[in-house]
């Protein structure tokens, strides 16, 4: 199919402790990516180059297993934040998107 | 009393997607229709091409579907329309609570980036319509993507009620239900296929043009100036292969890449649009004849500026994908913006030389 694509290696932020796991499995229940898998009863992770930090795993995670620094993957968001020196945070309207370079 | 001015409210604002009201325990609610009318088609259509979509909204409360229970599903939504049309769609045949949250006419998943599909927002919602009173089960039924809001234990902590973090899209919810509450793993996966790249392309088209007014004042003014003023003719002549360039650069890098994403090499976006420009540019130059190809200055300054240019507009597609991170981006940002500046800066000077020259000042 093609359709499950993945962005560039080696830069998520993602952190997983295994040895905090109590295996109650909200992580895979969350995870839109397929990033974890749950094996005898303790959550794996399967490829984090998958992961796009959306922050749905550690903000489900109540064991303090998973860290993530979560955000938009959103070009625009990140060059606004830039300029103005906040955190990237989703326009998502017409005056945002789109600002381009 | 209260009852009486709830009514007199209720008959006065009916929305054109409900169905008659609904009486529970604790007050009425209209109960929505799962068919779309022709304005819900239109709406869509709007809200994809548009700033129609933001303030497309319904009121936050609760709904009902079909004849619910106090043993019914609670299904939670986004106020924005779309998000509410495509679940109410979904939900036909099916006897449940719909629970809109105030998400400013945002989606759920923007919103829960937001912080607007939030933990907060669902507790109170959940309070101010009396869910602990109408239904006597405790589980809610949350999108999957709200997860990104919603942490299911301070909702179980403060409401009693069990959060069951549901399909990522809505078509999956009656087969979720009958498999007791258990989503396969295809249910619980973002996918990108390409009908849902293409509705994109609408919006990252609309800004991109937005701006070409301006490109293509530049270009004419660029060609057109002579030491006696600007020749029109001049103008023409001399811009037209750069306003073409210009179009082909938007339609490159916010149609053709995102519609065929998978199928350019490389992963990082930059890159593939910067080769999608290239080759775009590529099959565009040769149109324009032996004219542009004659002058070498505008010629390098084209090959430099469209695919760099291309490759700027692709990256805010990012933005609107389903799989990209944000230390991604960055790192591609980083990397990209000194590019696009210096081959923009590059192309300019090159420019500035060739009109010096063509006046015969050098």
């Amino acid at each position: 199919m093609g359709d499950l694509m993945k962005y560039l290696v080696n830069v998520t932020t993602l952190q997983y402790s295994s040895d905090k796991c109590a295996g109650c499995g909200r992580c895979v229940e969350v995870c839109p990516r397929g990033v974890f898998e749950m094996i005898d009863k303790r959550a794996t992770i399967t490829d984090t180059d998958l992961c796009m930090e959306c922050g749905a795993c550690a903000k489900n995670c109540d064991f303090g297993a998973l860290s993530v620094n979560a955000g938009v993957g959103c070009a625009a968001a990140i060059i606004t934040g830039l300029l103005t020196g906040s955190e990237p945070t989703c326009g998502c309207s017409d005056t945002t998107a789109g600002s381009c370079c | 009393m209260q009852t009486m001015q709830t009514l007199k409210f209720v008959k006065k604002e009916v929305p054109p997607y409900t169905s008659g009201t609904l009486s529970t325990i604790t007050s009425s609610v209209f109960r929505i229709s799962s068919d779309w009318s022709r304005a819900d088609y239109w709406g869509m259509i709007k809200s994809r091409v548009g700033a129609f979509r933001m303030n497309y909204a319904v009121s936050p409360g609760l709904y009902a579907v079909g004849e619910p229970t106090k043993g019914s599903d609670v299904f939670v939504s986004a106020n924005y329309k779309l998000s509410f049309d495509i679940l109410r769609r979904e939900l036909k045949g099916l006897n449940a609570w719909v629970l809109v949250l105030d998400t400013k006419s945002i989606n759920v998943w923007c919103a829960a980036g937001k912080g607007t599909f939030s933990t907060h927002e669902l507790i109170s919602r959940m309070a101010a319509v009396k869910l602990d009173i109408v239904v006597t089960h405790r589980r809610i039924i949350v999108p999957q993507l709200g997860a990104v809001g919603v942490s299911a234990a301070e909702v179980q902590k403060k409401t009693g009620f069990r959060v069951f973090f549901g399909p990522v899209r809505a078509k999956d919810i009656p087969s979720y239900v009958e498999a007791g509450y258990k989503k396969t793993k295809e249910m619980s996966t973002i996918r990108f296929p390409m009908i849902d790249r293409l509705v994109l392309t609408p919006m990252e088209i609309n800004p991109a043009m937005k701006k070409f007014p301006w490109f293509a004042g530049g270009v004419l003014i660029l060609f057109g100036l002579q030491p006696s003023g600007i020749l029109f003719k001049n103008a023409l002549s001399g811009g037209m292969p750069f306003l073409a360039l210009g179009l082909n650069t938007v339609l490159a890098g916010a149609f053709l890449t995102p519609v065929l994403l998978p199928f350019v090499p490389f992963r990082s976006f930059a890159i593939k649009e910067w080769i999608m420009g290239l080759l775009t540019t590529a099959a565009v130059v040769p149109l324009f004849g032996p004219a542009i190809r004659r002058e070498i200055l505008p010629l390098v300054a084209s090959w430099l500026f469209f695919p760099a240019m291309s490759s700027c507009i692709a990256l805010q597609f990012t933005g609107s994908t389903t799989f990209t991170g944000m230390s991604g981006v960055k790192k591609e940002l980083k990397i990209g913006i000194p590019l696009y500046l210096s081959a923009a800066g590059i192309s300019l000077v090159l420019l500035i030389v060739y009109k010096i020259r063509e006046w015969g000042i050098l």
